[in-house]
């Protein structure tokens, strides 16, 4: 199969995929006991127009099969209501999304570049003293919790005052050049970042050292050292390629595993991310923004998926659509 | 469920030994075997109870325990009351040490009454102070409630939540694999696009969500017992995927042909004779997982959607110390913190040692 039947083949399974998310997720929301414009009812600055339109958007009087359909179809038209505050939920979504795919991009690249040559470092030397500590290092990097880790770090910034306590722009952001809003947005992604590296670099190294270890003991890699290929070149050039390929398929766990994870680093480090979005909206029963919300975080995650998908089909050309 | 047949006597007594041979294995064992233990014993080793809460004096600082007195002689461990000042410098209150009055520390003294394990009724605690004294060993929360009784009951829930979140989700996840993979067809079809379903929801923002649909108004036993359920629908999905997968392979096998032939049922044949099959996989993953539900446990809760006050859990604890001030001046509202992080890497290492024995192809460590 080509590539590009592969994918059309691939976004076709994931559209019923995220039909079925959407009706657990609608229902899930709806056994809540608790009326969806409760908040904005009480919020005296919604006018009763946004009241009544957000009524018959909802088709809060109908029954709630007749609901879903409603808000499905407002859904796919782009038209995801208000929030209590009284802003459209899908501003507020515009403004977080590339927030989060701006951290977990930098976080995914960055585990990356790290985790992989740590792993081949650990599975060259293993059962020897660096392997050792690295694994006991990914132990410790493994059992952190993010929130925990987070509230160290940020001791550390309100003690040494090397680093912004939240947010992603300092008060004074629209005042800077170009080049100034760079730095002070790498400034403010330091520290959640390096929490959510730590955490996701322990397993990313932990998976190619056993890729790697596993590849190492096959058939083909004794037979490329029985015949006196030079070690560097056995490990580089044959066992490698075959250990990676297994890794792609993990990009798309680890940006699932990103999104949950970054919930609440975002939230103790005030990151304006979709994670502390919904984490918000939750809290203040904002039905329309954690609907919302869950649906594109769901979106994400699928899309994550489906790009490791397709990288997988790329880098490894047998691989078939199931 | 069967009795565990093919993970017979010698392969568990080949479990504890490789534990116990494993450096780092025998110290996470016993370290959580001594945290067990101590929360076992929570009513009995804490000075306070859960509900103790002295209202004058809130983040008090850890006591100091003084073996050599003011002579610098040896002598019986004993404490100092702190006592409260404004500063008027700083606008802050402040603690300082009551050196006027010695508490001496007393050891398997009769304290307040309480009952062991829950139904023995005893009123020694392991240590205490003398009348009139106060001893924080980790100092006191915003309420003024000792900080080292309630790690120990906030303990009990932490590290029994994960274990209890493990027995609703892995049968339920071997079941619903079981079925779909041997039943095959569209059933199979079905179960296993619900289950993809289910695993596309990035879990924390399932967890939350179905955390925050809870009632306020339950008692602290309802909303522990409803958490559980929530951690357990998390999990189970992604793991009824493998054992499906491995269930395809299985009911190929002349075992099962026979239970087919003899009649059983399809239910008993997937429990009696194919789930015991995927036995030493499930233990493998039940330890792995054990880590991942003790640190949702403490996010939902240190988030305020877990468990409430006045319960303790080591997640809501924590959450005290989300403020810049009580981080920076009152660091001892972080030891929760580090108990998550010891218990998680416990489990950690002991489910690698058994990952180990059970799965011997496996090199990840």
């Amino acid at each position: 199969m080509n590539l590009a039947g592969y994918v059309i083949k691939r976004i076709m399974q994931s559209i019923p995929l995220l039909f079925l998310v959407s009706i657990i997720s609608f229902f899930l929301i709806r056994l809540a006991p608790v009326d969806p414009l409760a908040e904005l009812r009480l919020n005296p600055s919604i006018t009763q127009e946004t009241l009544d339109y957000e009524v018959q958007r909802l088709g809060l009087d109908k029954p709630v099969i007749v609901q879903y359909g409603l808000w499905l179809k407002s859904f796919i038209k782009g038209d995801l209501g208000y929030c209590t505050t009284g802003e459209r939920v899908i501003d507020k979504l515009k403004e977080r999304i590339p927030n989060t795919l701006l951290l977990t991009s930098v976080v995914i690249i960055l585990t990356w570049a790290v985790g992989i040559p740590l792993g081949i470092i650990a599975a060259i030397h293993w059962r020897k003293p660096i392997d050792r500590l690295l694994t006991i290092l990914s132990s410790i990097g493994m059992a952190i919790p993010s929130f925990f880790f987070s509230l160290l770090l940020l001791l550390f910034a309100v003690k040494t005052g090397w680093f912004p306590t939240g947010g992603l722009t300092s008060y004074n952001f629209s005042e800077m050049n170009s080049i100034q809003k760079i730095g002070d947005i790498i400034h403010h992604l330091v520290l959640p970042v390096v929490v959510l590296f730590t955490i996701s670099l322990s397993g990313l190294q932990r998976q190619m050292r056993g890729n790697l270890l596993d590849v190492l003991q096959s058939d083909y890699v004794k037979f490329a050292r029985a015949k006196g290929l030079d070690e560097n070149k056995v490990i580089y050039k044959h066992a490698l390629r075959n250990a990676i390929n297994p890794m792609v398929t993990l990009l798309g766990f680890e940006f699932a595993s990103l999104l949950s994870g970054a919930a609440l680093t975002e939230y103790v480090f005030q990151y304006p991310g979709l994670g502390r979005l919904i984490l918000e909206a939750v809290m203040k029963s904002d039905i329309n923004l954690v609907m919302a919300s869950l649906m594109i975080g769901t979106i994400m995650l699928v899309a994550g998926n489906l790009i490791a998908d397709i990288l997988l089909k790329i880098v490894d050309p047998r691989v078939e659509a199931v | 469920m069967a009795k565990l047949s093919g993970f017979d006597y010698n392969i568990k007594q080949d479990l504890i030994k490789s534990i116990l041979k494993d450096k780092f294995a025998r110290c996470a064992f016993f370290l959580l075997l001594i945290l067990y233990l101590s929360v076992f014993l929570a009513s009995f080793i804490s000075p306070y109870s859960k509900e103790y809460s002295n209202r004058d004096k809130a983040y008090c600082p850890p006591s100091k325990i003084y073996i050599i007195n003011e002579k610098g002689k040896l002598s019986f461990p004993y404490t100092y009351n702190y006592k409260r000042y404004f500063d008027k410098e700083n606008f802050d209150t402040k603690y300082i040490e009551d050196r006027t009055k010695k508490y001496r520390v007393k050891y398997f003294s009769k304290g307040e009454k309480y009952k062991l394990f829950g139904f023995i009724p005893f009123d020694r605690h392991f240590y205490d102070v003398e009348k009139g004294g106060e001893l924080y060993l980790l100092g006191t929360d915003i309420n003024g409630r000792d900080n080292f009784s309630r790690l120990l009951y906030g303990g009990q829930i932490s590290l029994t939540i994960g274990f209890l979140a493990l027995l609703v989700s892995f049968p339920l996840g071997m079941l619903y694999g079981g079925i779909s993979g041997y039943l095959g067809g569209k059933t199979d079809f079905i179960m296993m696009r619900i289950a993809e379903a289910i695993m596309s929801i990035p879990s924390f923002y399932l967890l939350i969500i179905l955390a925050s649909i809870l009632p306020a108004n339950m008692t602290s036993i309802q909303r522990f017992s409803l958490i559980v359920v929530i951690l357990a629908l998390i999990g189970w999905a992604g793991f009824s995927r493998v054992v499906r997968g491995m269930v395809l392979s299985i009911k190929k096998r002349e075992f099962v042909i026979a239970s087919e032939a003899i009649g059983a049922s399809n239910l008993r044949t997937i429990v009696h004779h194919i789930l015991p099959q995927t036995l030493s996989y499930v233990i493998v993953a039940m330890t792995l997982s054990v880590p991942s539900y003790i640190l949702s446990e403490s996010g939902l809760s240190f988030l305020g959607l877990g468990i409430q006050q006045p319960d303790a859990s080591w997640g809501n604890m924590l959450k005290e110390a989300q403020e810049f001030i009580n981080i920076i001046s009152r660091p001892w509202l972080l030891t929760p913190g580090f108990l998550i992080f010891v218990a998680v890497l416990s489990f950690n290492v002991i489910g690698d040692t058994i990952r180990d024995v059970l799965d011997p192809n496996s090199k990840e460590r």
